[in-house]
């Protein structure tokens, strides 16, 4: 295909790298837009001067973002939801995933217990009954409601007891012999073996926690409560400049806002922009490993 | 056995609020209970058809909902296809990664973005359309624009991840079907039309089928993040109107019942796409 190249072809290639030069920027530009308005002055801001480079550079922002101590509270309540959310999630997940991809021989229920938590993918109580839940069970404003609701994580056993199901049977029956029980043969040959499935669950149970809102605006009645994007939730979108006319005189107030805004989210954008060009790596893998079976 | 926690887990935050569906056929009084609450049987879904906004929010769902999935189909499949004709390596890797960055920020990061960038009065888009002398667009407020604002910045948040799948299908392509329709004497275009397209289709026909279960999802956090009573009329969906009715005004049987209905017609949907792409495309869940 390298040699005698077109002319169409040539003009085609050219417009092709143009095109995705230029989807690929729109991707990228709210996020540096973003950016620069939240280097940018408060008044150039709110003069609209503010595209794709800081106008007045400042980080003034950055100073009003972390000098708020709700802002670094609702910061500590997400971080703690997902240390304590990912380490209960991924344990449940590893777990739970060992038995269920035993063949029926030797273990005669699977596909009945398999069935009982895929059901849960196919059915579920709807948002009311599911916040009494919660409710009766006193999780209201404590950390956990934000934990255990979604712990069990039924795709993510599935990835993982397929991947589980691949590794060679040989290995299981060793470690048997060596000696070892199911708990020991788990966590000293699957486990370690599983590393890139578990890797990956694991880092999309890392964004999932950081990026979830709803429950925490559903279960915890105290703001001093809420997680980071909770909190923002309430912050910026709640705060509904959308319905302000132009030409008012309250829009000017709120305007010079506007850094600030940018400031917090892209504080809050910060985490998952570091680690996701990490996560893709393993994500391909990922999705090969849960559509193709044998 | 290993299994008990995670399935005692499941139990509670799974199959009790199932039983919490009794609630739809009942007048439900907190105080009472689940348990102490008169049974009104199926009132709460008379009260539901006789409501006024109620075609409107079903038909506000399916539309957002379908418009989604086919868009969601489309824009990746031929950004893979592009992409695909790039050669060098660390061109696509990088167009990858960057498109692929919406999909991991939150909604509520995306509209707090989206918010800003669509200002009528002071946003990036409405500035780049007053230099061709549009007037500014109220993109968030106005019904006529609310829904493809949010199918298109659902794409723009969405494609990434697609066009990855579908380029991996795409490197799957055996090398010799080209070669053998080059000799042929077919063009690029042919190519992409007789070769690639069919060899993508399997992975195709399993997206379409598992997205038909998804139709009465249009998308929660989005939409709740986005609209205002404004849009109420082309933006409010089912998930959307049972959050304002069950947990805003505390009318519990009647957003259950809306809910029940929603998660039944689901389910339908939800059996119907797995068992499809299992017959078409030999998919199986586990």
């Amino acid at each position: 295909m390298t040699h005698n190249k077109s002319w169409g072809r040539r003009v085609f290639l050219v417009g092709n790298y143009c095109f995705l030069g230029f989807v690929s920027l729109l991707c990228l530009m709210p996020i540096i837009h973003i950016l620069s308005m939240s280097l940018s002055s408060g008044a150039a801001a709110s003069a609209g001067k503010v595209i794709l480079w800081p106008v007045e550079f400042t980080t003034a922002a950055y100073e009003n973002v972390f000098g708020k101590p709700e802002y670094l509270r609702a910061f500590a309540v997400s971080i703690q939801r997902v240390v304590l959310g990912t380490a209960f999630s991924m344990l449940l997940t590893i777990i739970t995933a060992y038995p269920l991809s035993k063949d029926t021989q030797h273990f005669r229920f699977r596909t009945g217990y398999a069935w009982i938590f895929v059901f849960t993918i196919l059915f579920n109580g709807g948002l009311i009954p599911m916040y009494l839940t919660v409710k009766s069970l006193g999780l209201i404003d404590s950390i956990w409601a934000l934990v255990l609701p979604g712990a069990v994580q039924v795709f993510n056993i599935i990835l993982l007891l397929n991947f589980y199901r691949n590794l060679p049977k040989e290995l299981e029956e060793s470690s048997r012999i060596d000696g070892a029980g199911h708990f020991k043969t788990l966590w000293k040959i699957y486990a370690p073996l599983s590393l890139p499935a578990l890797a990956t669950t694991g880092l999309f149970t890392i964004v999932g926690h950081w990026n979830s809102w709803f429950d925490g605006m559903l279960y915890m009645n105290h703001p001093d409560n809420y997680p980071l994007q909770t909190f923002l939730q309430t912050v910026i979108i709640n705060m509904d400049f959308r319905f302000i006319k132009a030409e008012n005189a309250e829009l000017m107030l709120k305007l010079s806002d506007r850094t600030s805004r940018a400031a917090q989210i892209f504080v809050a954008a910060f985490p998952i922009l570091i680690i996701y060009p990490f996560m893709q790596r393993f994500f391909i893998k990922g999705i090969v490993m849960g559509s193709v079976k044998e | 056995m290993m299994l008990i926690p995670g399935l005692a887990m499941l139990i509670i935050f799974s199959y009790i609020p199932m039983a919490g569906i009794m609630m739809a056929f009942q007048k439900y009084i907190p105080n009472r209970g689940l348990f102490g609450s008169p049974f009104i049987g199926w009132s709460n879904f008379k009260l539901l058809l006789e409501y006024p906004d109620i075609g409107r929010i079903f038909f506000n769902t399916i539309f957002i909902a379908f418009m989604k999935i086919v868009a969601g189909l489309v824009v990746p499949i031929t950004m893979a296809i592009l992409l695909n004709e790039i050669a060098r390596e660390w061109v696509k890797r990088t167009f990858q990664t960057l498109v692929y960055l919406p999909h991991f920020l939150s909604w509520v990061l995306l509209s707090g973005i989206l918010i800003d960038v669509l200002s009528p009065s002071s946003g990036i888009v409405n500035q780049v359309l007053g230099l061709f002398g549009a007037k500014p667009i109220f993109f968030l407020g106005d019904n006529a624009w609310f829904p493809y604002v949010m199918v298109i910045s659902d794409v723009w948040k969405e494609f990434g991840f697609g066009t990855i799948v579908y380029l991996a299908a795409l490197t799957g392509i055996n090398p010799s079907l080209y070669e053998a329709a080059e000799i042929d004497g077919a063009g690029r275009f042919k190519q992409t039309l007789f070769v690639t397209l069919p060899g993508m289709m399997p992975i195709i026909v399993l997206m379409m089928t598992l997205n038909i279960g998804n139709v009465l999802n249009a998308g929660f956090d989005q939409i709740f993040n986005l609209y205002s009573p404004q849009v109420y009329e082309s933006a409010d969906i089912i998930d959307t109107f049972v959050y304002r009715m069950g947990i805003q005004q505390a009318q519990f049987g009647f957003a259950t019942a809306v809910g029940l209905l929603k998660s039944v017609v689901s389910f339908i949907f939800m059996s119907m796409s797995y068992i499809l792409a299992y017959r078409v495309a030999n998919y199986r869940i586990f």
